[in-house]
This record gives structure tokens, sequence and C-alpha cells, in this order.
């Protein structure tokens, strides 16, 4: 692997975005970006349980019989995520009412597991641990975009500070309510990606 | 009368891929064709039947606290390895299943064989029973709910393949062409199906 420690955690976030390019881990963008703060939990959840089941992954990665290869991958990313569960339920346990099931489901989070198969088993350790930062970067870049847009626009908030005083409130500011329906996030990732595909025209697809 | 409620509720009300976003990676990426997409859904239908019951009796019998009396161990809680011991269900599922159609019914293996494997890792069959742990349904009740589940899922992928099929036609600007497009495609179908919203049984 001729590439850099630095190369390997930015190419990630722009050039090879787990979301907007390789269709990784859409589940979650959509259901949780209606605030930033929930949005922001969850990119630091994917985000460690990715970069260490990577290392995790990548250190046994001699020892995993080819055969079974998924299901001990799932069975050291299910414990992964069950540790990051109880520790967001003993000590925040609001948000983790909030997140609801999408902890849980980080489990089958493409992202996880496309990484683990698609680099983890092939590279040494230390890589394979920034290759997973990187790429839950990525994944925190556009829940953390997406989030941005729908609660500014749709309640006029950021991490729950109000920024526009809404009409309901004696503001100025009529509400989005679109904005405030998960349909939206739809809308707003297809933006994004038309946006970095504009930009970067080798991620397009071919007619 | 109740279970139909559910069954109709999770298929419409409570869709998985369109108001729950679960399963969209299959969902997106295995809906380029209608015959593909039906083989997708009801592959998924036919593991959430299982599953969602199967992982409910687990549940139960075996992790909720005092489950365990039987074994004379009245105060273990093992709710906690709940996750683990769903997802090892649903891949144990997928492998039985795999072989079982493999051997009995060759015709059906090929149409949904392919598929089978990739929804170990899919969010909606995880989705599912994990739904049907928070909600506390009884074992007839996540039936329905697994039922219903794997119907709505079959539903919307169906819909959305045959859109894209359409769609084949347009002339969309270049950067949107593929998953822009089917983007938001789906956040229009989403639009549509929040009108269920609301409707009572």
């Amino acid at each position: 692997m001729a590439e850099t420690n630095k190369e390997l955690l930015v190419r990630s976030i722009f050039k090879r975005n787990p979301i907007t390019l390789l269709v990784l881990g859409i589940c979650s963008a959509l259901a949780v970006t209606g605030q930033m703060s929930t949005a922001f939990v969850m990119s630091i959840c994917v985000t460690v349980v990715v970069a260490f089941s990577s290392l995790t992954i990548s250190i046994v990665r001699f020892q995993i019989p080819n055969t079974v290869r998924i299901g001990i991958q799932i069975m050291v990313i299910a414990t992964l995520v069950i540790i990051v569960d109880q520790i967001l339920k003993a000590f925040y346990y609001e948000l983790s009412k909030q997140l609801s099931i999408f902890v849980g489901l980080i489990i089958t989070n493409c992202i996880v597991m496309g990484r683990a198969e698609g680099y983890a088993m092939s590279n040494p350790p230390i890589p394979s641990f920034i290759d997973g930062i990187g790429n839950g970067l990525g994944y925190g870049f556009i829940l953390m975009s997406v989030a941005f847009v729908r609660e500014l626009f749709g309640s006029g908030s950021v991490f729950g500070y109000e920024v526009f005083k809404l009409s309901t409130n004696g503001g100025w500011y009529i509400a989005n309510g679109m904005l405030v329906l998960p349909a939206s996030a739809f809308f707003l990732i297809a933006l994004i990606i038309w946006i970095i595909r504009f930009l970067d025209p080798e991620q397009q697809e071919k007619s | 009368m109740h279970y139909l409620e559910i069954i109709f509720r999770s298929i419409f009300i409570e869709n998985l891929p369109l108001s729950f976003f679960l399963g969209m990676c299959t969902f997106l990426a295995i809906s380029k064709q209608v015959k593909a997409a039906l083989g997708l859904g009801l592959a998924v239908l036919v593991l959430t039947a299982i599953t969602v019951p199967l992982n409910n009796a687990i549940l139960n019998q075996m992790l909720k606290p005092g489950a365990l009396e039987w074994l004379g161990q009245p105060d273990i809680d093992l709710t906690f390895l709940g996750l683990l011991i769903y997802i090892a269900t649903i891949a144990a599922v997928v492998q039985i299943l795999e072989m079982v159609l493999d051997r009995f019914l060759p015709t059906l293996y090929n149409t949904l064989g392919i598929f089978l494997p990739l929804l170990t890792v899919n969010c909606a069959i995880l989705g599912a029973s994990l739904f049907m742990v928070e909600r506390d349904y009884t074992l007839l009740e996540s039936t329905a709910y697994g039922i219903g589940a794997g119907s709505g899922f079959l539903l919307a992928v169906v819909l959305l393949a045959g859109i894209r099929e359409k769609c084949e036609y347009a002339d969309p600007p270049a950067p949107l062409r593929g998953l822009g497009l089917t983007f938001i495609t789906a956040g229009l179908m989403a639009l549509a199906f929040m009108s269920f919203a609301g409707m009572s049984l």
C-alpha cells in the first residue's frame, strides 16, 4: 500500500466517501439526521466501532478461516456495538432513548462490514485503524451536513441553540416543516451527491 | 382483528424502508429491475417472518430477567447479550434456509439464492427484530409483525424498481445520474407513503 497514513485518513472524507460513492450505511444517515446532537453522537459511535473493528479484525486476520470469516467479523462488530450501547445507556440515557434502535443497527451498517471485508482483512493493523477512522469521519461529515441543514431550516436551531427565532415564538422565521420529516434527508443527500459528483466527474455513473 | 391491524400498520404506516429507512443499502442497490427486486423482496419476507418470532421466543425463554428459572437461575438477566444473539440467529437462519432451499427447492434457490447471504447484514431484518423487542410483542404479535414488515419491504422495493425502470429513459444532469436520481425517487415515494400516517383501522 503506497498511501501514507494521512492520505488514508483524508481520502474517505471526500474522494471515496462511504455514503456518496460506495452507497454504504445509508439507513442511519437518513434516520438520525433530524437534529445535530443525535447525528453527532451517531457519528462518534460509528467512528469508534469502525476503527476498533478494523483494528481487531486486522490483528487476527491470519487466524480467521476463510469460510467463516463473515460470521467472525459480525461477532467482533456486535461485541463492540454492545459495549458502545451499554456506555450510552449508562452515561447518556436520554440520547440513547432518542437514537432508539439505531445504535444496535450499527452492527448491520454496511460501512463497518465493508471496511472489515474490503480493507482490514488484507492490510496491517495500523493502516486499518486509520482507514476505519477516515471512513467514520467521511460518514460523520455527510451526517453532520445533512443534520445542519435539517435542524437550521427545519427548526431554526443548531445543536439545540436558537439561531432563527421561530414565528411560533413571536419571531420572524417560519419553520420549513418538510425538513423535519425524514423524507427530506433523501433530497439533501441527493443534492450532496450532485455537488460532489459535479466537482469530481470521475465519480459520475455511465449511462 | 388485532393481528390484522399490526400487519397493515407495518406494511403501510410503518413501512420499513420508506418510513424508518431500514435496509436502504440493498433497497437502493438491487432495485434496477423489477424481477430482481421481486426476488429480493420475497427473500426479505421469508426471513423476517421466520426470524422475528424466533428472536421473540429466544428473548422470552432465555434472555429476560427470570427467564432462566427452569435452569434454577432465577436472577440471571441476559438482555444485554440481545444484539449479539439476534444477529447470530439471523445468520444461522440464513445459512439453514440456504441449505434447505438448495436441497429441496432448486428453482426457488436460483431466484432467492444470491440475495440470502447478503441479507444477514440487512438492517431491515435486524431492525424488525429490534422493533419487536422495543414494543414488547407477544409471540403471535411478533409473527404478524414479521410478516407485515417483510411484505412492506417487498412492496416498496418492487415499486421503486418499477419507477427506476421508467427512469432509464430520462435524461438527468450527468452528476445526478444513477444514485442521485434514485435518492430523489425514494424521497418522493417516502412522501407519498406519509399520507398513510395517522390512518387508524
